[in-house]
């Protein structure tokens, strides 16, 4: 049954996971996002769906039993935050070398190291370029809302297993620990039967099924390195999704994800109510990412300020769509603190319009 | 008189002896002649055949020598990541309780860099069995020093013994893990003679039915030689090990039905 | 299956002209309520289909220390969850008075309990309101309502939320178990509409 609650954007993933139909969960707490662990096991999803949590002895631990259980075809999850994170890319760059659906969520904390417990965007470049070794990518989704929070569960899920791909849902603390309205989605009950590939046991009418990501041959290596670089391209091709709010007569582009684009809402009615055209691109996707919609832009815009809660790392990726088109630049804040609306519209006139008055 | 000397008459099932499990594969094994690794496998082999259950194992390898071991095994099969095998087992069995579920692991990874998968999943009591393979080194990287290379053994990177003052001491795992609540029978086996073959079969039946049971995990050590690792022929590993590994790592059940035997 | 492209292009001006947002700060002890009565006022304007968001300050503190939480209602969409200026404070104790008391909106409300208060707000630019919730809650017998007056004492000031949609609010927040203690709650309320005090309005 579909149902209206009011939900942190970490019980949210948690219960759209039940929901989505998800068959384990293995995770490890940390701030911000213990959460999803808390709200699963006060929740006995074993007696709503037979779905299977367990806190595991570590976050490497907690991987690596998303790896077994995705290696048997299952949609399996995990969840954590920036440290703990980087403690699964070991068992991420596995799942992708041996090709295998799973959902791995980060509410994002500042760093580097033990960093803060406060909100921040800084692992970006983890996220979307790979994380752990060797040339793999994840499908990244940002949601901005508890509502995604809620609906890329099942979208992450949706998309791992249609390309036998590990997605991760790259969100905050600020948006785990906040409070919105969410419709939860009726109710999809888990899966019966299995991809062919997945090990459940060999029977006489097959052959058996390995999963590794092992490959000594060189050529053959690599003509698997290629095959996974197909399979990107045609994320990029098929996946990429953004939203665009106020853009039709912009003159100036924000492009945010995630918390950021939230504020950067606001600063575009706080720009607008200056008299200051301006609109906003927020990603959907980070991987994918959405540069094409962004070259098709960058003609008709006078600026472009990426705005993120980290020295600039999607700024890169923004960059490299608009190829010089148009000027970039990037505002951020760290260590846990937001900007404010009215910060960056400031910031905003300092970096374009002056700029351009005074030259 | 000619006539039965022909192929056909004397390879006939009349006059079969021994033949090779249907779950082994007719891949070449990549492992050194006189290594214990060959044998191991044949036995788990033998025991899933034996027990009909090729439908319904699903197993899981390590990183080191026996890395490859889904190119022997008939079966289905997991790769995982170095030490994390008892976490990916540990789903697997969850998932799918009704299935067999094993890890084959050498020491560097159960007993180094997977020792805490190693100790929440045997305290945990997950339902699965661990076969632990321990010759005291790293085979695979060229004869490194392992967790269990035994005091004075020498290695690539203890050239002049294992010098326990500074390198430390030896891990006995096996028995340490039978100290904890969750393992139903842990043992120690080695497969150097025919009569320790036997008994080591024996010990990797009873360890596949303790699964059905559902009351915790089985280890079965089976202590090898690495002969290229220690620089040793076969026979003359085989007798070192005899007389030096037995001594720190003693052949036998450790726990058996959950209850720790008195030595 | 979720859609490649969102597009919002703003509201119309005299769709503008219609939103109702109201920006929320309440701020004080942490174990004072402060989250819980927030979330009890986004559950309250769910009810009457508005849009909500609540977002807390959230750190190593469990008691004691200090704990706000920014509430949104709106007819519309909200976009930014976290904001540095508002229409509405209320304040249950010093540190979050001299924290907040500037961040008010010319024209905006503050509510503040006075128990506790040895410096009172000095703004002339704001309407000030003052509830004394502690000590009536402690005449009610239960120091656990401070929240519940104090919500009492907003809704009178600003009757965005009609009361029995704060009841069904109650109800869809607290867990089962805790349904029996609707009806103290909705009494402290209604106390609270009671004994709300104007310190000072903006003409």
């Amino acid at each position: 049954m579909k149902e209206l609650k009011l939900m942190k954007g970490n019980e949210a993933i948690a219960e759209a996971a039940i929901r989505a139909g998800a068959d384990a969960y293995f995770g490890y707490p940390i701030t911000p996002q213990s959460e999803v662990l808390e709200y699963l096991m006060a929740e006995r999803p074993h007696e709503r769906t037979g779905m299977i949590v367990l806190q595991a002895e570590s976050e490497i631990a907690a991987i690596n039993m998303v790896y077994g259980g995705a290696a048997c075809g299952r949609k399996v999850m995990t969840s954590s935050s920036s440290p703990g994170i980087s403690l699964k890319q070991e068992g991420l760059s596995y799942i992708a070398g041996s090709e295998l659906p799973c959902l791995v969520v980060n509410v994002v904390r500042g760093g580097p190291g033990l960093g803060t417990i406060q909100p921040a965007q800084s692992d970006y470049f983890q996220a979307v370029k790979g994380g752990g070794h060797g040339d793999y990518r994840l499908i990244v989704l940002a949601p901005a809302s508890v509502q995604e929070m809620a609906d890329f569960v099942d979208l992450g899920f949706e998309l791992a297993f249609r390309y036998r791909n590990p997605a991760m849902i790259l969100t905050d603390g600020a948006l785990g620990q906040m409070m919105e309205k969410v419709w939860l989605k009726e109710p999809k009950p888990r899966m019966t039967e299995y991809p062919e590939w997945a090990t459940t046991g060999k029977t006489p009418d097959r052959e058996r099924n390995i999963i590794t990501s092992l490959e000594l041959d060189s050529g053959r290596q690599e003509k698997f390195n290629l095959k996974l670089q197909a399979k990107y391209r045609e994320m990029e091709e098929k996946e990429v999704r953004y939203e665009t709010i106020e853009c039709e007569d912009a003159e100036y582009l924000l492009v945010a994800y995630g918390t950021s684009a939230r504020i950067c809402q606001k600063s575009v009615q706080v720009a607008r109510e200056n008299g200051i055209k301006v609109g906003l691109l927020r990603p959907m996707t980070l991987f994918p990412f959405p540069k094409k919609i962004l070259r098709e832009m960058a003609p008709k815009l006078k600026g472009i300020l990426s705005v993120e809660m980290s020295t600039g790392q999607m700024v890169e990726d923004v960059m490299l769509a608009v190829n010089g088109l148009v000027e970039v630049e990037h505002y951020g804040r760290m260590g846990g603190i937001i900007p404010a609306p009215d910060e960056i519209v400031s910031v905003l006139e300092e970096k374009f319009i002056k700029q351009n008055y005074y030259g | 008189m000619a006539e039965n000397l022909k192929t056909e008459n004397i390879i006939s099932t009349r006059n079969l002896v021994y033949k090779k499990s249907s779950i082994l594969t007719d891949n070449v094994m990549h492992y050194c002649p006189g290594c214990g690794h060959g044998t191991a496998h044949r036995l788990i082999a033998e025991v899933i055949e034996e027990m009909d259950i090729q439908a319904e194992t699903i197993g899981i390898t390590p990183v080191g020598c026996a890395v490859l071991m889904y190119n022997y095994l008939d079966i289905d099969m997991q790769e995982a990541a170095h030490g994390r095998a008892p976490a990916l087992a540990t789903a697997v069995k969850r998932l799918m309780p009704d299935k067999y579920v094993f890890t084959y692991q050498g020491d560097g990874d159960l007993a180094a860099i997977g020792t805490a998968e190693t100790i929440h999943a045997c305290n945990r009591g997950e339902d699965f069995t661990i076969f632990f393979i321990n010759n005291g080194i790293y085979g695979m990287t060229g004869g490194q020093m392992a967790p269990t290379t035994i005091p004075n053994m020498k290695s690539s990177t203890s050239p002049y013994g294992r010098d326990v003052e500074m390198m430390g001491n030896p891990l006995k795992i096996t028995e340490l893990v039978a100290q904890l609540p969750g393992t139903y029978y842990v043992t120690r086996q080695a497969v150097h003679t025919a009569g320790a073959v036997r008994r080591a079969k024996k010990a990797i039946r009873k360890a596949f039915e303790n699964q059905s049971l559902k009351k915790g995990l089985s280890l079965v050590e089976i202590v090898s030689n690495c002969n290229s690792g220690w620089k040793m022929e076969p026979v003359e590993a085989n007798r070192w090990m005899e007389e030096n590994m037995f001594q720190y790592y003693p052949p036998g059940d450790i726990k058996v039905d959950g209850k720790i035997l008195s030595t | 299956m979720h859609p490649l492209v969102l597009q919002y292009d703003g509201d119309s001006e005299e769709k503008i002209s219609k939103i109702m947002t109201e920006e929320i700060i309440i701020a004080g002890f942490g174990g004072q309520g402060v989250l819980s009565m927030g979330k009890i006022l986004a559950y309250s304007a769910i009810m009457q289909d508005q849009e909500v968001s609540w977002m807390p300050s959230y750190g190593p503190e469990m008691r004691g220390g200090t704990a706000n939480v920014t509430v949104i209602l709106s007819s519309e969409r909200i976009s930014s969850p976290i904001i540095n200026t508002f229409d509405t404070a209320i304040i249950l104790n010093q540190q979050s008075l001299d924290k907040f008391e500037n961040s008010v909106k010319p024209g905006g409300v503050l509510i503040y309990d006075g128990n506790g208060i040895s410096r009172h707000p000095e703004r002339r630019d704001i309407n000030i309101y003052r509830i004394d919730a502690a000590s009536e809650a402690a005449k009610l017998g239960s120091a656990k309502a401070v929240n519940m007056i104090v919500l009492g004492g907003y809704l009178k000031v600003k009757p965005l939320v009609e009361l029995q949609n704060v009841v069904k609010g109650l109800a869809e927040s607290l867990p089962q178990r805790h349904h029996s203690l609707i009806p103290m709650n909705e009494k402290a309320i209604k106390r609270g509409m009671e004994i709300v005090n104007t310190v000072h309005e903006v003409g």
